[in-house]
Protein backbone atom coordinates (compact mmCIF):
# COMPACT_ATOMS: atom_id res chain seq x y z
CA UNK A 1 0.00 0.00 0.00
CA UNK A 2 1.31 3.75 -0.94
CA UNK A 3 1.32 6.10 1.64
CA UNK A 4 -0.47 9.21 0.88
CA UNK A 5 1.27 12.41 0.90
CA UNK A 6 -0.06 15.80 2.80
CA UNK A 7 -1.28 18.23 0.84
CA UNK A 8 0.99 20.41 2.71
CA UNK A 9 1.90 22.68 -0.35
CA UNK A 10 3.06 25.85 0.17
CA UNK A 11 0.45 27.52 -1.52
CA UNK A 12 -2.32 25.71 0.60
CA UNK A 13 -0.39 27.28 3.66
CA UNK A 14 -0.39 30.63 2.60
CA UNK A 15 -3.53 30.94 1.51
CA UNK A 16 -4.72 29.16 4.57
CA UNK A 17 -2.92 31.97 6.63
CA UNK A 18 -4.45 34.60 4.58
CA UNK A 19 -8.10 33.19 5.57
CA UNK A 20 -6.88 33.12 9.25
CA UNK A 21 -6.02 36.83 9.08
CA UNK A 22 -8.92 37.97 7.15
CA UNK A 23 -11.41 36.37 10.03
CA UNK A 24 -9.41 37.74 12.32
CA UNK A 25 -10.20 41.80 10.64
CA UNK A 26 -13.89 41.19 10.25
CA UNK A 27 -15.13 40.97 13.36
CA UNK A 28 -18.65 40.16 13.42
CA UNK A 29 -19.85 42.65 16.21
CA UNK A 30 -23.72 42.46 17.36
CA UNK A 31 -25.23 46.04 16.88
CA UNK A 32 -23.46 48.04 19.66
CA UNK A 33 -22.96 51.92 20.02
CA UNK A 34 -19.87 52.93 20.22
CA UNK A 35 -17.88 56.57 20.69
CA UNK A 36 -18.18 56.40 16.84
CA UNK A 37 -21.58 55.49 16.79
CA UNK A 38 -22.09 58.49 19.48
CA UNK A 39 -20.60 60.65 17.42
CA UNK A 40 -22.67 60.03 14.78
CA UNK A 41 -25.86 60.45 16.52
CA UNK A 42 -25.06 63.99 17.98
CA UNK A 43 -24.01 64.94 14.25
CA UNK A 44 -27.36 64.05 13.65
CA UNK A 45 -28.86 66.64 15.85
CA UNK A 46 -26.01 69.17 15.75
CA UNK A 47 -25.75 68.98 12.07
CA UNK A 48 -22.14 70.92 10.98
CA UNK A 49 -22.32 73.61 14.27
CA UNK A 50 -19.44 73.52 16.80
CA UNK A 51 -20.44 71.97 20.37
CA UNK A 52 -18.90 74.07 22.90
CA UNK A 53 -18.43 72.91 26.37
CA UNK A 54 -20.22 74.66 28.88
CA UNK A 55 -23.13 75.88 30.57
CA UNK A 56 -24.12 72.42 30.98
CA UNK A 57 -24.11 70.67 34.47
CA UNK A 58 -24.57 66.89 34.07
CA UNK A 59 -25.43 65.28 37.48
CA UNK A 60 -24.64 61.67 37.74
CA UNK A 61 -23.02 59.35 40.24
CA UNK A 62 -19.17 58.51 39.21
CA UNK A 63 -19.79 55.38 40.34
CA UNK A 64 -23.20 53.90 40.23
CA UNK A 65 -24.42 51.10 42.72
CA UNK A 66 -26.46 49.35 39.83
CA UNK A 67 -26.21 50.01 36.49
CA UNK A 68 -29.69 49.20 35.80
CA UNK A 69 -31.48 52.40 37.61
CA UNK A 70 -29.38 55.06 37.35
CA UNK A 71 -30.17 58.68 38.54
CA UNK A 72 -29.56 61.40 36.35
CA UNK A 73 -29.82 65.15 36.85
CA UNK A 74 -29.10 67.97 33.76
CA UNK A 75 -29.45 71.24 33.99
CA UNK A 76 -28.24 74.28 31.61
CA UNK A 77 -27.32 78.10 32.41
CA UNK A 78 -29.90 79.75 30.60
CA UNK A 79 -32.27 82.69 31.48
CA UNK A 80 -35.16 80.92 29.70
CA UNK A 81 -36.84 84.30 28.55
CA UNK A 82 -38.62 84.58 25.73
CA UNK A 83 -35.95 85.37 23.53
CA UNK A 84 -33.06 83.80 24.95
CA UNK A 85 -34.05 79.87 26.02
CA UNK A 86 -33.31 76.05 25.87
CA UNK A 87 -35.33 74.59 22.93
CA UNK A 88 -33.66 70.94 23.54
CA UNK A 89 -31.57 69.11 25.72
CA UNK A 90 -29.99 65.48 24.55
CA UNK A 91 -28.50 62.57 26.34
CA UNK A 92 -25.93 60.41 24.87
CA UNK A 93 -23.82 57.41 25.88
CA UNK A 94 -21.02 55.49 24.07
CA UNK A 95 -21.50 52.07 24.78
CA UNK A 96 -24.95 50.67 25.80
CA UNK A 97 -26.75 49.26 22.82
CA UNK A 98 -27.86 52.27 21.19
CA UNK A 99 -26.46 56.03 21.62
CA UNK A 100 -29.76 57.45 22.90
CA UNK A 101 -30.47 58.58 26.21
CA UNK A 102 -33.23 61.11 25.98
CA UNK A 103 -34.59 64.07 24.28
CA UNK A 104 -36.10 66.44 26.38
CA UNK A 105 -38.08 69.65 24.26
CA UNK A 106 -38.50 73.17 26.70
CA UNK A 107 -38.84 76.85 26.33
CA UNK A 108 -39.47 79.72 27.95
CA UNK A 109 -42.52 78.52 30.05
CA UNK A 110 -39.46 76.16 31.71
CA UNK A 111 -38.51 78.86 33.85
CA UNK A 112 -35.79 76.36 34.57
CA UNK A 113 -33.46 74.16 32.29
CA UNK A 114 -33.27 71.46 34.53
CA UNK A 115 -34.73 67.80 34.02
CA UNK A 116 -34.11 64.69 36.51
CA UNK A 117 -34.60 61.03 34.89
CA UNK A 118 -33.42 57.60 35.76
CA UNK A 119 -31.77 55.69 33.51
CA UNK A 120 -29.51 52.44 32.24
CA UNK A 121 -25.80 52.05 31.78
CA UNK A 122 -24.75 48.91 30.53
CA UNK A 123 -20.52 49.51 31.15
CA UNK A 124 -18.41 51.90 32.51
CA UNK A 125 -18.74 54.65 30.46
CA UNK A 126 -18.96 58.47 28.99
CA UNK A 127 -22.49 60.00 28.89
CA UNK A 128 -22.51 63.27 27.34
CA UNK A 129 -25.70 66.14 27.57
CA UNK A 130 -25.69 68.52 24.42
CA UNK A 131 -28.01 71.63 25.06
CA UNK A 132 -29.20 73.16 22.14
CA UNK A 133 -30.28 76.85 22.33
CA UNK A 134 -32.83 79.22 21.16
CA UNK A 135 -29.83 81.28 18.95
CA UNK A 136 -29.30 78.13 17.43
CA UNK A 137 -25.98 77.36 19.54
CA UNK A 138 -24.84 73.72 21.17
CA UNK A 139 -23.29 73.22 24.32
CA UNK A 140 -22.22 70.18 25.62
CA UNK A 141 -21.27 69.06 28.81
CA UNK A 142 -19.64 64.81 30.00
CA UNK A 143 -19.25 62.63 32.85
CA UNK A 144 -17.70 59.51 33.05
CA UNK A 145 -19.28 56.81 35.23
CA UNK A 146 -17.97 53.91 36.62
CA UNK A 147 -20.36 50.82 36.68
CA UNK A 148 -19.95 47.84 37.93
CA UNK A 149 -21.95 44.54 37.70
CA UNK A 150 -24.11 42.73 40.53
CA UNK A 151 -21.18 40.52 42.19
CA UNK A 152 -23.90 37.68 42.62
CA UNK A 153 -25.00 36.94 39.34
CA UNK A 154 -28.99 35.65 39.59
CA UNK A 155 -30.58 33.37 37.70
CA UNK A 156 -34.00 33.64 39.17
CA UNK B 1 -9.19 12.72 92.65
CA UNK B 2 -8.14 15.75 94.78
CA UNK B 3 -8.53 18.98 92.07
CA UNK B 4 -5.61 20.77 93.45
CA UNK B 5 -3.37 18.20 92.98
CA UNK B 6 -0.52 19.04 90.25
CA UNK B 7 -1.62 16.26 88.35
CA UNK B 8 -5.35 17.45 88.83
CA UNK B 9 -4.46 20.84 87.63
CA UNK B 10 -2.42 20.04 84.43
CA UNK B 11 -5.50 17.63 83.17
CA UNK B 12 -7.62 20.60 84.29
CA UNK B 13 -6.25 23.21 82.35
CA UNK B 14 -5.77 20.70 79.04
CA UNK B 15 -9.47 19.72 78.95
CA UNK B 16 -10.12 23.67 79.37
CA UNK B 17 -8.09 24.47 76.82
CA UNK B 18 -9.13 21.44 74.35
CA UNK B 19 -12.30 22.87 74.88
CA UNK B 20 -11.80 26.68 74.49
CA UNK B 21 -9.82 25.61 71.07
CA UNK B 22 -12.99 23.58 70.36
CA UNK B 23 -15.26 26.55 71.10
CA UNK B 24 -13.11 28.89 68.82
CA UNK B 25 -13.09 26.44 65.71
CA UNK B 26 -16.82 26.36 66.45
CA UNK B 27 -17.07 29.81 66.38
CA UNK B 28 -15.22 30.35 63.26
CA UNK B 29 -17.35 27.85 61.63
CA UNK B 30 -20.30 29.19 62.69
CA UNK B 31 -19.00 33.02 61.78
CA UNK B 32 -19.00 35.57 64.61
CA UNK B 33 -22.35 37.16 65.53
CA UNK B 34 -21.97 40.84 64.33
CA UNK B 35 -21.96 42.92 67.78
CA UNK B 36 -25.02 44.64 68.14
CA UNK B 37 -23.80 48.34 68.42
CA UNK B 38 -22.40 47.29 64.92
CA UNK B 39 -25.22 46.50 62.85
CA UNK B 40 -26.48 48.38 60.31
CA UNK B 41 -28.86 49.15 57.72
CA UNK B 42 -27.74 48.88 54.11
CA UNK B 43 -29.48 51.94 53.58
CA UNK B 44 -26.24 53.71 54.96
CA UNK B 45 -24.33 52.60 52.02
CA UNK B 46 -26.96 53.68 49.83
CA UNK B 47 -25.30 56.66 47.16
CA UNK B 48 -26.98 59.70 47.78
CA UNK B 49 -29.86 60.03 44.88
CA UNK B 50 -30.83 56.33 45.85
CA UNK B 51 -31.36 57.49 49.58
CA UNK B 52 -33.05 60.47 48.39
CA UNK B 53 -35.71 57.42 46.31
CA UNK B 54 -36.36 55.92 49.54
CA UNK B 55 -36.80 58.83 51.71
CA UNK B 56 -39.16 60.78 49.39
CA UNK B 57 -42.79 58.73 48.90
CA UNK B 58 -43.42 60.80 45.75
CA UNK B 59 -40.50 59.63 43.58
CA UNK B 60 -40.04 55.90 45.28
CA UNK B 61 -41.44 53.42 42.98
CA UNK B 62 -42.33 51.30 45.49
CA UNK B 63 -45.20 53.83 46.23
CA UNK B 64 -46.96 52.34 43.16
CA UNK B 65 -47.13 49.04 44.92
CA UNK B 66 -48.20 50.90 48.84
CA UNK B 67 -51.23 52.70 46.47
CA UNK B 68 -52.41 49.84 44.69
CA UNK B 69 -52.01 47.79 48.64
CA UNK B 70 -54.39 50.26 49.93
CA UNK B 71 -56.60 49.62 47.27
CA UNK B 72 -56.65 46.16 47.69
CA UNK B 73 -57.28 46.68 51.50
CA UNK B 74 -60.80 47.98 50.68
CA UNK B 75 -61.70 45.30 47.98
CA UNK B 76 -64.61 42.64 48.96
CA UNK B 77 -62.97 39.86 47.79
CA UNK B 78 -64.25 36.07 47.73
CA UNK B 79 -67.19 34.00 48.53
CA UNK B 80 -67.59 35.68 51.81
CA UNK B 81 -67.14 38.78 49.87
CA UNK B 82 -64.92 40.73 52.67
CA UNK B 83 -62.20 43.30 52.61
CA UNK B 84 -59.32 43.68 54.78
CA UNK B 85 -60.68 46.60 55.97
CA UNK B 86 -64.12 45.22 57.20
CA UNK B 87 -62.17 44.03 59.93
CA UNK B 88 -59.44 45.60 60.41
CA UNK B 89 -60.74 48.94 59.91
CA UNK B 90 -57.90 51.85 59.25
CA UNK B 91 -54.84 49.73 57.95
CA UNK B 92 -52.59 52.79 59.59
CA UNK B 93 -53.63 52.10 62.83
CA UNK B 94 -54.44 48.30 63.21
CA UNK B 95 -51.11 47.39 60.95
CA UNK B 96 -49.09 49.71 63.04
CA UNK B 97 -46.15 47.34 64.57
CA UNK B 98 -47.31 44.35 62.51
CA UNK B 99 -44.58 43.79 59.94
CA UNK B 100 -42.37 44.69 62.69
CA UNK B 101 -43.39 41.61 64.42
CA UNK B 102 -42.89 39.37 61.78
CA UNK B 103 -42.65 35.86 61.10
CA UNK B 104 -44.52 35.19 64.37
CA UNK B 105 -45.97 31.35 65.39
CA UNK B 106 -48.96 30.15 63.84
CA UNK B 107 -50.89 27.64 65.25
CA UNK B 108 -52.58 26.04 62.25
CA UNK B 109 -49.29 25.83 60.46
CA UNK B 110 -47.16 24.52 63.61
CA UNK B 111 -44.43 26.76 62.56
CA UNK B 112 -43.34 30.33 61.76
CA UNK B 113 -45.33 32.24 59.16
CA UNK B 114 -44.12 35.25 57.15
CA UNK B 115 -46.74 38.47 56.16
CA UNK B 116 -47.10 37.01 52.99
CA UNK B 117 -48.06 33.97 54.31
CA UNK B 118 -50.41 35.43 57.03
CA UNK B 119 -51.65 37.73 54.19
CA UNK B 120 -52.56 34.69 52.43
CA UNK B 121 -53.97 32.68 55.66
CA UNK B 122 -56.46 35.52 56.26
CA UNK B 123 -57.77 34.96 52.54
CA UNK B 124 -58.50 31.89 53.34
CA UNK B 125 -59.59 31.88 56.18
CA UNK B 126 -61.83 35.00 56.48
CA UNK B 127 -62.49 35.83 52.97
CA UNK B 128 -62.93 32.23 51.42
CA UNK B 129 -60.47 33.89 48.50
CA UNK B 130 -57.63 31.96 47.04
CA UNK B 131 -54.25 32.87 48.21
CA UNK B 132 -52.31 35.16 46.06
CA UNK B 133 -49.24 33.50 44.43
CA UNK B 134 -45.69 34.38 45.72
CA UNK B 135 -44.41 37.70 44.40
CA UNK B 136 -47.65 38.61 41.97
CA UNK B 137 -47.97 42.32 42.44
CA UNK B 138 -51.35 41.72 44.44
CA UNK B 139 -49.45 40.06 47.47
CA UNK B 140 -46.47 42.33 46.93
CA UNK B 141 -48.59 45.39 47.16
CA UNK B 142 -50.79 44.11 50.53
CA UNK B 143 -47.48 43.53 52.01
CA UNK B 144 -45.80 46.91 51.20
CA UNK B 145 -49.22 48.73 52.38
CA UNK B 146 -49.30 46.48 55.66
CA UNK B 147 -45.56 47.00 55.99
CA UNK B 148 -45.51 50.68 55.30
CA UNK B 149 -47.60 51.39 58.34
CA UNK B 150 -44.37 50.08 60.49
CA UNK B 151 -42.00 52.10 58.93
CA UNK B 152 -39.79 53.66 61.57
CA UNK B 153 -40.67 51.09 64.31
CA UNK B 154 -37.98 48.94 65.42
CA UNK B 155 -38.04 45.60 64.16
CA UNK B 156 -39.24 43.54 67.36
CA UNK B 157 -39.55 39.41 66.97
CA UNK B 158 -41.97 38.23 69.16
CA UNK B 159 -40.75 36.32 71.99
CA UNK B 160 -42.44 33.29 71.88
CA UNK B 161 -40.42 30.21 73.16
CA UNK B 162 -42.31 28.36 70.15
CA UNK B 163 -40.21 30.38 67.76
CA UNK B 164 -37.16 29.53 69.33
CA UNK B 165 -36.14 25.88 68.06
CA UNK B 166 -37.25 27.32 64.57
CA UNK B 167 -34.80 30.87 64.84
CA UNK B 168 -32.19 28.02 65.23
CA UNK B 169 -32.90 26.14 62.17
CA UNK B 170 -32.36 29.31 60.76
CA UNK B 171 -29.21 30.42 62.27
CA UNK B 172 -27.91 27.03 60.99
CA UNK B 173 -29.34 27.68 57.46
CA UNK B 174 -27.42 31.05 57.96
CA UNK B 175 -24.10 29.26 58.48
CA UNK B 176 -24.46 26.15 56.07
CA UNK B 177 -22.09 26.76 52.99
CA UNK B 178 -24.28 25.61 49.76
CA UNK B 179 -23.60 25.71 46.35
CA UNK B 180 -21.06 25.12 44.11
CA UNK B 181 -19.31 27.99 45.71
CA UNK B 182 -19.49 26.32 48.77
CA UNK B 183 -19.82 29.15 50.87
CA UNK B 184 -22.54 30.42 53.93
CA UNK B 185 -24.37 33.24 54.49
CA UNK B 186 -22.27 34.24 57.25
CA UNK B 187 -19.21 34.11 55.44
CA UNK B 188 -20.13 36.94 53.48
CA UNK B 189 -22.51 38.72 55.84
CA UNK B 190 -21.25 38.47 59.19
CA UNK B 191 -17.16 37.69 58.62
CA UNK B 192 -16.95 40.32 55.67
CA UNK B 193 -19.87 42.73 55.58
CA UNK B 194 -18.45 46.31 54.39
CA UNK B 195 -15.20 44.92 51.96
CA UNK B 196 -16.01 45.04 48.38
CA UNK B 197 -16.78 41.88 45.96
CA UNK B 198 -16.38 42.30 42.32
CA UNK B 199 -16.91 45.95 42.98
CA UNK B 200 -19.85 45.79 45.43
CA UNK B 201 -20.10 46.31 48.73
CA UNK B 202 -20.96 43.18 50.66
CA UNK B 203 -23.63 44.32 53.31
CA UNK B 204 -24.36 43.03 56.51
CA UNK B 205 -27.70 41.76 54.93
CA UNK B 206 -30.14 42.79 57.62
CA UNK B 207 -33.55 42.97 55.92
CA UNK B 208 -34.78 46.44 57.20
CA UNK B 209 -37.31 47.50 54.38
CA UNK B 210 -38.78 44.69 52.82
CA UNK B 211 -40.53 44.66 50.67
CA UNK B 212 -37.55 46.77 48.48
CA UNK B 213 -37.38 48.13 45.35
CA UNK B 214 -34.53 46.87 43.94
CA UNK B 215 -32.89 48.61 41.20
CA UNK B 216 -31.10 45.72 39.98
CA UNK B 217 -34.99 43.82 39.63
CA UNK B 218 -36.09 47.27 38.57
CA UNK B 219 -39.16 45.86 40.58
CA UNK B 220 -40.66 45.79 44.07
CA UNK B 221 -39.49 42.18 45.35
CA UNK B 222 -39.66 39.96 48.87
CA UNK B 223 -37.10 39.39 51.35
CA UNK B 224 -37.29 35.55 49.55
CA UNK B 225 -36.84 36.48 46.28
CA UNK B 226 -33.27 38.50 47.49
CA UNK B 227 -32.48 34.79 49.79
CA UNK B 228 -33.43 33.35 46.30
CA UNK B 229 -31.27 35.38 44.37
CA UNK B 230 -28.26 34.97 46.69
CA UNK B 231 -28.44 30.97 46.51
CA UNK B 232 -28.36 30.78 42.61
CA UNK B 233 -25.53 33.07 42.99
CA UNK B 234 -23.89 30.83 44.69
CA UNK B 235 -24.94 28.67 42.52
CA UNK B 236 -27.25 26.35 44.54
CA UNK B 237 -30.76 24.78 44.27
CA UNK B 238 -32.39 27.68 46.14
CA UNK B 239 -35.37 26.42 48.12
CA UNK B 240 -38.95 27.53 47.09
CA UNK B 241 -41.31 30.40 47.90
CA UNK B 242 -42.74 29.76 50.96
CA UNK B 243 -40.43 26.83 51.69
CA UNK B 244 -39.37 25.79 55.54
CA UNK B 245 -36.17 26.39 55.32
CA UNK B 246 -36.90 30.19 53.67
CA UNK B 247 -39.22 31.14 56.42
CA UNK B 248 -36.85 30.25 59.29
CA UNK B 249 -34.10 31.86 57.32
CA UNK B 250 -36.19 35.29 57.37
CA UNK B 251 -37.18 34.40 60.76
CA UNK B 252 -33.35 34.52 61.59
CA UNK B 253 -32.63 37.26 59.53
CA UNK B 254 -35.37 39.38 61.84
CA UNK B 255 -34.53 38.19 65.15
CA UNK B 256 -30.68 39.14 63.92
CA UNK B 257 -31.89 42.57 62.97
CA UNK B 258 -33.84 43.51 66.28
CA UNK B 259 -34.39 46.82 67.20
CA UNK B 260 -32.73 48.59 63.64
CA UNK B 261 -35.30 50.29 62.39
CA UNK B 262 -37.86 49.28 59.48
CA UNK B 263 -37.57 51.56 56.33
CA UNK B 264 -40.08 49.83 54.49
CA UNK B 265 -40.54 49.39 51.64
CA UNK B 266 -36.60 50.35 51.29
CA UNK B 267 -34.47 51.49 48.10
CA UNK B 268 -31.83 49.39 47.52
CA UNK B 269 -29.13 48.33 44.69
CA UNK C 1 -53.90 49.52 40.09
CA UNK C 2 -51.63 52.70 40.53
CA UNK C 3 -50.37 53.35 36.94
CA UNK C 4 -49.26 56.60 37.69
CA UNK C 5 -47.36 58.81 40.43
CA UNK C 6 -47.54 62.94 39.73
CA UNK C 7 -46.79 65.04 42.52
CA UNK C 8 -46.92 69.17 42.18
CA UNK C 9 -47.06 71.52 45.23
CA UNK C 10 -50.49 72.43 45.73
CA UNK C 11 -50.36 76.03 45.85
CA UNK C 12 -47.70 78.08 44.22
CA UNK C 13 -47.03 82.27 43.39
CA UNK C 14 -47.80 83.29 40.12
CA UNK C 15 -44.80 83.69 38.22
CA UNK C 16 -42.96 81.19 40.46
CA UNK C 17 -41.24 78.49 39.21
CA UNK C 18 -42.51 74.87 40.65
CA UNK C 19 -41.02 71.61 40.01
CA UNK C 20 -43.43 68.63 38.78
CA UNK C 21 -42.26 64.77 39.11
CA UNK C 22 -43.76 62.10 37.40
CA UNK C 23 -43.28 58.39 37.65
CA UNK C 24 -45.67 55.94 35.60
CA UNK C 25 -45.57 51.97 35.64
CA UNK C 26 -44.15 49.80 32.97
CA UNK C 27 -41.93 47.64 31.82
CA UNK C 28 -39.72 49.59 29.06
CA UNK C 29 -38.14 46.27 27.97
CA UNK C 30 -35.26 47.29 25.67
CA UNK C 31 -35.46 45.03 23.21
CA UNK C 32 -32.14 43.97 23.80
CA UNK C 33 -32.56 40.97 26.16
CA UNK C 34 -32.71 37.46 25.58
CA UNK C 35 -34.89 34.45 27.04
CA UNK C 36 -32.83 31.59 28.51
CA UNK C 37 -33.91 29.60 25.40
CA UNK C 38 -32.58 32.40 22.88
CA UNK C 39 -35.31 34.08 22.03
CA UNK C 40 -35.24 37.82 21.80
CA UNK C 41 -37.86 39.82 23.75
CA UNK C 42 -39.47 41.95 21.95
CA UNK C 43 -39.14 45.68 22.92
CA UNK C 44 -41.76 47.50 24.69
CA UNK C 45 -40.90 50.97 26.00
CA UNK C 46 -42.75 54.59 26.60
CA UNK C 47 -41.22 56.19 23.66
CA UNK C 48 -43.25 59.87 24.45
CA UNK C 49 -44.23 61.86 27.30
CA UNK C 50 -45.90 65.10 26.90
CA UNK C 51 -47.21 67.84 29.95
CA UNK C 52 -49.60 70.60 28.84
CA UNK C 53 -50.46 73.14 31.31
CA UNK C 54 -54.34 74.49 30.61
CA UNK C 55 -53.79 73.04 27.40
CA UNK C 56 -50.43 74.08 25.83
CA UNK C 57 -47.38 72.08 25.85
CA UNK C 58 -45.35 73.17 28.48
CA UNK C 59 -42.49 69.53 28.31
CA UNK C 60 -41.58 66.87 25.97
CA UNK C 61 -39.50 63.86 25.93
CA UNK C 62 -38.54 61.36 23.92
CA UNK C 63 -37.61 58.26 25.69
CA UNK C 64 -35.55 55.55 24.66
CA UNK C 65 -34.67 52.18 25.37
CA UNK C 66 -32.17 53.23 28.20
CA UNK C 67 -34.60 55.10 30.45
CA UNK C 68 -34.82 52.53 33.10
CA UNK C 69 -38.02 50.60 34.14
CA UNK C 70 -40.85 52.53 35.65
CA UNK C 71 -39.49 55.96 33.99
CA UNK C 72 -39.36 58.85 36.48
CA UNK C 73 -39.31 62.21 34.91
CA UNK C 74 -39.04 65.91 37.03
CA UNK C 75 -38.90 68.79 35.35
CA UNK C 76 -40.04 72.24 35.68
CA UNK C 77 -42.55 75.40 34.81
CA UNK C 78 -43.33 78.59 35.51
CA UNK C 79 -46.46 79.28 37.22
CA UNK C 80 -49.57 81.46 35.17
CA UNK C 81 -53.02 80.75 36.13
CA UNK C 82 -54.69 78.13 38.10
CA UNK C 83 -55.94 75.25 35.65
CA UNK C 84 -55.17 71.51 35.16
CA UNK C 85 -51.60 69.86 34.50
CA UNK C 86 -52.42 66.81 31.66
CA UNK C 87 -49.80 64.54 31.32
CA UNK C 88 -49.30 62.04 28.51
CA UNK C 89 -47.36 58.99 27.65
CA UNK C 90 -47.61 57.08 24.69
CA UNK C 91 -45.55 54.09 23.53
CA UNK C 92 -44.74 50.67 21.61
CA UNK C 93 -47.92 48.25 21.20
CA UNK C 94 -50.40 50.81 21.41
CA UNK C 95 -49.49 52.35 25.13
CA UNK C 96 -51.40 55.07 25.97
CA UNK C 97 -52.14 56.67 29.25
CA UNK C 98 -52.56 59.56 30.37
CA UNK C 99 -53.25 61.85 34.19
CA UNK C 100 -53.66 64.56 35.34
CA UNK C 101 -53.30 67.29 38.16
CA UNK C 102 -55.09 70.48 39.50
CA UNK C 103 -52.96 73.35 40.35
CA UNK C 104 -53.91 76.92 42.40
CA UNK C 105 -51.69 79.47 41.44
CA UNK C 106 -52.59 82.46 43.64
Amino acid sequence: MGRTKPVATRRAVMLGGLAGSLAATIRLEPAQATPERMRAAIRNVVGEASVRKGRVDLEVPPLVENGNTVSLAVSVDSPMTTTDYVKTIHVFNEKNPQPNVISVHLGPRAGRAKFSTRFRLADSQIVTAIAEMSDGTFWSASADVIVTLAACVEGI
Amino acid sequence: MNPRTPRALSIISRVTAIVCLLFAIASTVHGTDIPLDQRRSGYLDLGHDSKAMQDDDTINPATLWVQDGEELWNQKVGAASRACADCHQDATVSMKGVAARYPTFSVARNGPVNLEQRINLCRGEHQQAPPLAYESRELLALSAYVGRQSRGMAIAPPDDSRLVPFIEAGRKLFNRRIGQIDMSCAQCHDDNWGKKLAGSLIPQGQPTGYPIYRLEWQSLGSLQRRLRNCMSGLRAEAYEYGAPENVNLELFLMWRARGLQLETPAVRP
Amino acid sequence: MARQLINVPAKVKRGQVFEIKTLISHIMETGFRFTTTGDKIPRDIVTTFSCSYNGEEIFRADLYPAISANPFLDFFTVATESGTLDFKWAGDNGFSETASAKIVVE
